[in-house]
């Protein structure tokens, strides 16, 4: 029988460690990362004032009003970890990253190397401590599911005994939460009670993918062993003409590369589960990377592994120059069709190729989306981004803003204006937000319009305590079949938009 | 014609004329993308029939409005050639901004940007002007690929035009009222079904009815708030009229 035997490494708590890596912070005060609204990883620390993942953010800073949170990055994440998948390297050959904070390799060569599991997995913990400053623990087992899950417990699980190690453990342990919650309800709490239960009797009751997690339940492989070698033709290689050195570029690159690749393997049927990367600088360094995946990763999974990892070459290691040539290799394929429960649904991944296209065309700034943002005017309240970017607000868009319009142009301009009253003087507002004369006549780009009515002016009194602080104010005006949005700013009115 | 040569003329994505009136199972079956409510009538699918083109002229909302429909229905959406369009206008009238991409600039060579998008967004709105031979030529790749080319001005093979004869706003009332319901009057016409020329008025925003925003009043001012009685009371009692009129719309509810 093939050994399958696996060693993984795994830091406690890594997106904390990362983060607080990133911002110089001590590791003695409770950090938590949070997603959106709710906890990801906490510190020790944290953890011990009762914080726990999953909790509501609101909830966890009442709970302890001095925790420190950090925003989740899985960039950030990746960035830093390079250096423990360095030193892991070094002691173990052939090492894969399943994910940031967490490494395996086949347990045969270290162990082989060092003479027994302990011997290895000590000299490890200590390399980590010493080359890349991280806290780490090892653990041995028969999948990479139990093996992870020996890491969390700093166990070395004997050969064969990989289901007995499992049985105990609470079926939480499976990374499926809606599976989970049935499985609780059913009553069946521990991953034993679940790995007994026949495996035809879960494929039709729960379906396919929970005929995987049983297969972790049982301490078995995540995949049956008929893995193919892929053929070396389905590998991308891009050579490029101007050497990456920027992670924009890097992001741009990794994003067209995935996207051949995931067509290689398509046309198929084919996903990928293990990913090799390889850079070759200009100056002729080779860097070599194997992503390990529990899932065939998608489009958008590939090309988030290639990012981190050129992001963690670029900022982490010392370059002598860009990278030239980037090669993806499938270095283990499984059948095609279990992506189909992907991130995308077909119709979009038809649109979300389209768009790729387009950018290869124009490039990344060529096709834009926006985001809707905190703000008052119509051009402050969306923010275009190049489409692919993370759509995140800058400002909250709920919070109030006082003085923000009820209604938003359809087409937005910038051009100088000038408002006038009916004896040709000029229209302004004064410090008390009135106008000085009734506005009767709009001219904008020498087109001069009679104003029949007019609303306003709202203030746009932004950040009134910054020596730069931003004084102007909008008014609507209103000619016989067109409507305008003005702008008075350094006592100068400009066009802002029009009601088409 | 023969039944089979009208067979062979579709697989090459050519349509019968009476192909252009809509059934309800197109809907059903995705063949019709949905539109806003107020467009249905406009349209003689009742939607955006995939594979057809439509040009839109004189508004940018009627434009937006249009994507609104679909984009939240899950379709995606591109806007080629219009850098200053408004996406908080859209968002507004219902677009699902999240699956609306923008090319502002295709560049010199708009065709291959253009038709890259056709294959794969369901709806592609083109505000570039382009030469009639590369016009004919994206109306049928829009045909082929089941997508709604959407141009803004005229188009050599419109199925169906729709052209905005005016856009009004409610009456501003100086100072005390702001643009809230818009009025679109659209005339539309076109080939097939589509041809009998139809005017409706389309209202947008009615629905939307919020106290006005307090106009005259600075969030903060450096001067002491003591603004002269005169001004400020009849700004007050315009104020409490506005609002009252609002709570009464507001009871009648939108009007159709």
């Amino acid at each position: 029988m093939k050994d399958t035997r696996l060693l993984t490494v795994w830091c406690p708590d890594w997106p904390v460690v990362a983060a607080c890596t990133a911002a110089g912070t001590a590791l003695h005060v409770p950090v938590a990362v949070v997603d959106g609204n709710e906890i990801v990883s906490t510190s020790a620390v944290a953890r011990k004032e009762g914080i726990r993942r999953a909790m509501r953010r609101r909830a966890a800073e009442a709970m302890c009003p001095e925790l420190v949170t950090f925003e989740h990055d899985p960039q950030r994440d990746a960035r830093f970890f390079e250096p423990v998948a360095e030193a892991v390297e070094e002691l173990a050959p052939g090492i894969e990253v399943v994910q940031p904070g967490l490494v395996a390799v086949p347990a045969r060569g270290p162990v082989g190397y060092f003479g027994s599991v302990e011997q290895a997995a000590e000299r490890i913990v200590d390399h980590v401590a010493t080359r890349a400053g991280a806290e780490a623990q090892v653990g041995v087992a028969d999948s990479l599911f139990a093996a992870t899950r020996a890491a969390h417990r700093n166990v070395v699980v004997p050969p064969g005994r990989t289901a007995e190690f499992l049985r105990p453990l609470g079926v939480h342990e499976l990374d499926a939460p809606d599976l989970v919650d049935l499985l609780r309800r059913l009553g069946l709490k521990t991953l034993g009670a679940f790995a007994d239960v026949p495996e035809n009797a879960v494929a039709s009751r729960f379906g396919g993918p929970a005929t995987r997690q049983h297969r972790l339940a049982r301490g078995l492989p995540e995949r049956p062993l008929d893995k193919r070698r892929p053929a070396p033709e389905l590998a991308v290689t891009e050579t490029f003409d101007d050497p990456v050195e920027r992670i924009d570029s890097a992001a741009f690159a990794a994003k067209i590369l995935s996207e051949r690749l995931h067509e290689n393997l398509a046309a198929r049927s084919l996903a990928c589960t293990r990913l090799g990367i390889h850079a070759r600088t200009e100056n002729g360094e080779e860097l070599q990377r194997v992503w390990r995946a529990a899932e065939p990763l998608t489009p958008r999974g590939i090309a988030d592994r290639v990012r981190w990892q050129l992001d963690g070459w670029l900022t982490r290691e010392r370059l002598t120059s860009g990278i030239r040539t980037l090669t993806l290799e499938p270095v283990e394929v499984v059948d095609g069709t279990a992506l189909q429960l992907g991130l995308w649904g077909h119709d979009d991944e038809r649109a979300v190729r389209a768009l790729l296209h387009v950018q290869g065309l124009l490039g990344p700034d060529g096709v834009l989306t926006g985001v809707l943002d905190g703000g008052r005017g119509p051009q402050e309240q969306v923010r275009l981004v190049p489409w692919g970017d993370e759509r995140v607000p800058a400002r909250n868009p709920d919070h109030p803003w006082p003085g923000r319009l009820t209604r938003a142009p359809a087409t937005l301009a910038d051009d100088p204006a000038e408002l006038k009253d009916e004896n040709g003087g000029e229209v302004g507002v004064t410090g008390r937000l009135e106008l000085t004369a009734q506005p009767k006549k709009l001219t904008v780009k020498g087109k001069t319009r009679e104003i029949t009515a007019w609303a306003g002016p709202w203030p746009v009194d932004e950040r009134w305590w910054a020596p730069d602080r931003h004084r102007a104010a909008r008014i609507q005006v209103q000619t016989n079949d067109q409507a305008f949005l003005l702008i008075r700013r350094d006592q100068r009115w400009f066009l802002e938009g029009v009601y088409d | 014609m023969s039944r089979s040569a009208t067979a062979s003329l579709a697989a090459l994505g050519v349509n019968p004329a009476s192909e252009l009136t809509s059934t309800t199972t197109d809907h059903a079956t995705g063949r019709v993308l949905p539109v806003r409510g107020e467009l249905a009538g406009l349209l003689p699918w009742g939607g955006l029939r995939r594979g057809s083109t439509v040009s839109v002229g004189g508004s940018t909302s009627l434009l937006l409005a249009l994507l609104a429909g679909a984009t939240a229905d899950g379709c995606w959406a591109a806007v080629v050639g219009l850098p200053q369009v408004g996406v908080l206008a859209a968002a507004e009238l219902g677009v699902a901004v999240q699956r609306l991409a923008l090319v502002p600039r295709p560049g010199s060579d708009p065709g291959p940007v253009i038709a890259a998008l056709l294959d794969g967004i369901d709806l592609v709105a083109v505000a570039c002007p382009l030469p009639p031979s590369l016009a004919r030529r994206l109306t049928a790749r829009a045909r082929q690929r089941r997508a709604v080319l959407i141009v803004v001005g005229s188009w050599p093979s419109a199925d169906v035009e729709l052209t905005a004869e005016s856009v009004s706003w409610n009456a501003l009332d100086d100072g005390a009222e702001t643009l809230r319901r818009q009025q679109i009057a659209v005339r539309s016409g076109g080939r097939g079904s589509a041809g009998r020329p139809k005017n409706v008025v389309l209202t947008f925003g009615e629905e939307e009815i919020e106290l006005p925003l307090v106009a005259g009043e600075p969030v903060r001012s450096d001067e002491p708030a003591d603004a002269g009685p005169g001004r400020a009371g009849q700004l007050a009692t315009r104020r409490a009229e506005a609002v009252e009129r609002l709570v009464k719309l507001a009871h009648k509810g939108p009007t159709a």
